[in-house]
């Protein structure tokens, strides 16, 4: 024969603390500062090389050399932080906040200021692997 | 002699949070066999190593399993450390286990959870989940993920724990222990619980064995096996006795992973006391080759890892078997000769997780 009495404890508990949720959409949840949220990057040190590109597993960025624009789809972002591993001059970090849901997938996409030096360039690598923005397969 | 029928169960059931489906042949209320089938949410992954380089396919791995994706990430990489000849720096090893051993009280704690809601009693699992939330607020604090973590990285770990934060996860886990000791003497002391649970679904050590369970189902049966003990990642420093039960039942089951409970909360305590200060990862260059096997102690059980490398940066082949794959012919003896009511209950006992199973 088990005891009654474990539960009713707690019942006695429950009845006299607070709600352990919280009203959501009043009060607001403050994320650890390591929550992967979503990619950032710091267009100013972007060198346009395309390694987060080539190294994204869902293939969600996007480097375009010719237009210098670095874009990536958000919804097919896994939060997985290899490219922030693979960027060769660390320009791309994760933060909080996530990002919000919405009717259709949409690209983010920022200008890079970045000029390549002149007399060394390359024509180099601007042909994009079919990976893109296409969802994962 | 009854009524005979066949009543299929699942893949959809009110009590089933994941996809098997169970032929039930009854005779009257009494489960005579029962025949399972998967297969309904086969994903693919291990074949995704021909699209993905080796380095790619750690976040793969990571996805094989929410519950256990630190374990499965971690696997991967110990895998690929082992054909590479890479040594991981010491820390990375107790951090490792710190997570994996948090894992195991996350998976515990919604087991507990899954198995309240499974007899009905909705108050107990809503508790059960209340203190596994304070876990996954642990992970994010520390990894930034809740449930795919993204820290393993072939030759170690990618983010620090600084010593600052295992002291205040060490403080946060001993406030939790009386909870949890508070909770689950419900599941071990509780009438209504043990009336559910005590002596349904027996399967003596030798049946165990017979048809190859694994983890705590084999653990509740008396037998001895845990993989911890062989001495992976940090465990080989660690202080710990395998935790079995002979009374082979449900409870017993209850009783074992309730017992790891606490177990892991000390294990974390140990290594918290143990750390080292070294690097966290080492750097890994050139292409793997070879051949490895693997296998890990999750929360359900014994997983098993076999990658093959052929010097290119994609892998040969990459195969896991999970611990619920090899607990489901246990799960259809325990359910021979079973109630047709207690049949939820039982499925739930080996803590199945149908996902990764079929990958
Ligand atoms: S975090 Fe992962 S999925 Fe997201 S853009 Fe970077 S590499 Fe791609
Ligand atoms: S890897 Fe870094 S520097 Fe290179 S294109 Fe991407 S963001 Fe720019």
């Amino acid at each position: 024969m088990g005891q009654i009495l474990p539960f009713t404890k707690q019942v006695l508990k429950n009845l006299f603390s607070e709600p352990a949720t919280t009203q959501y959409p009043f009060v607001q949840r403050e994320y650890p500062e390591r929550t992967r949220g979503h990619v950032d990057i710091n267009k100013d040190q972007c060198i346009l090389c395309g390694m987060c590109m080539r190294s994204c597993p869902p293939g969600a960025i996007k480097v375009d050399r010719a237009a210098k624009t670095w874009t990536i789809n958000r919804f097919d972002c896994i939060q997985c932080g290899y490219c922030t591993e693979k960027c060769p001059k660390k320009c791309l970090s994760i933060t909080p906040g996530y990002q919000e849901p919405g009717p259709e997938k949409f690209n983010y996409s920022v200008e890079v200021p970045y000029e390549p030096p002149k007399p060394a360039a390359k024509p180099a690598a601007a042909t994009a692997p079919a990976g893109g923005t296409k969802p994962e397969a | 002699m009854g009524n005979r029928s066949i009543v299929p169960y699942g893949p959809q059931h009110p009590v089933l949070p994941e996809p098997i489906h169970l032929d039930l042949v009854l005779e009257d209320e009494k489960v005579l066999a029962a025949i399972p089938s998967i297969g309904f949410i086969h994903r693919g992954l291990e074949s995704l190593t021909g699209k993905k380089d080796f380095n790619e396919m750690v976040y793969v791995a990571e996805r094989i399993c929410g519950i256990c994706s630190f374990m499965h990430g971690m696997s991967y990489c110990m895998a690929l450390e082992d054909i590479m000849n890479v040594e991981v720096p010491r820390r990375a090893d107790y951090l490792r286990t710190i997570w994996a051993e948090m894992s195991r009280l996350h998976s515990h704690l919604l087991w507990l959870g899954l198995l309240a809601d499974g007899f009905g009693f909705e108050s107990l699992f809503m508790h059960s989940w209340r203190l596994r939330e304070k876990i996954l607020d642990m992970f994010e604090a520390s990894t930034g993920g809740r449930v795919i973590f993204s820290v393993n990285t072939i030759g170690g770990v990618l983010k620090d724990m600084p010593n600052d934060m295992l002291k205040d996860f060490v403080r946060q886990l001993d406030d939790m222990e009386k909870e949890i000791r508070e909770t689950t003497s419900i599941f071990l002391d509780d009438y209504t619980v043990k009336s559910r649970l005590v002596d349904v679904g027996i399967i003596t050590g030798e049946d165990a064995i017979r048809r190859g369970a694994v983890g705590p189902m084999m653990r509740a049966s008396g037998i001895n096996v845990d993989m911890r003990k062989n001495g992976y990642a940090a465990y080989n420093d660690i202080d710990f006795e395998v935790i079995t039960s002979n009374k082979c039942d449900s409870y017993a089951r209850c009783e074992v992973r309730i017992g790891e409970l606490f177990q892991s909360i000390d294990i974390i305590r140990q290594c918290v006391a143990k750390i080292p200060d070294t690097e966290i990862n080492t750097k890994v260059t050139g292409m793997p080759n070879g051949e490895s096997f693997i296998r890990v102690e999750q929360p359900r059980g014994e997983a098993f890892y076999h990658v093959r490398a052929n010097g290119t940066k994609f892998l040969d082949r990459f195969r896991v078997r999970t611990p619920t794959f090899a607990n489901i012919p246990a799960l259809t003896q325990t359910l021979q000769g079973c109630q047709y009511g207690d049949v939820p209950l039982l499925v739930l006992t080996i803590d199945p997780c149908i996902s990764c199973t079929e990958r």
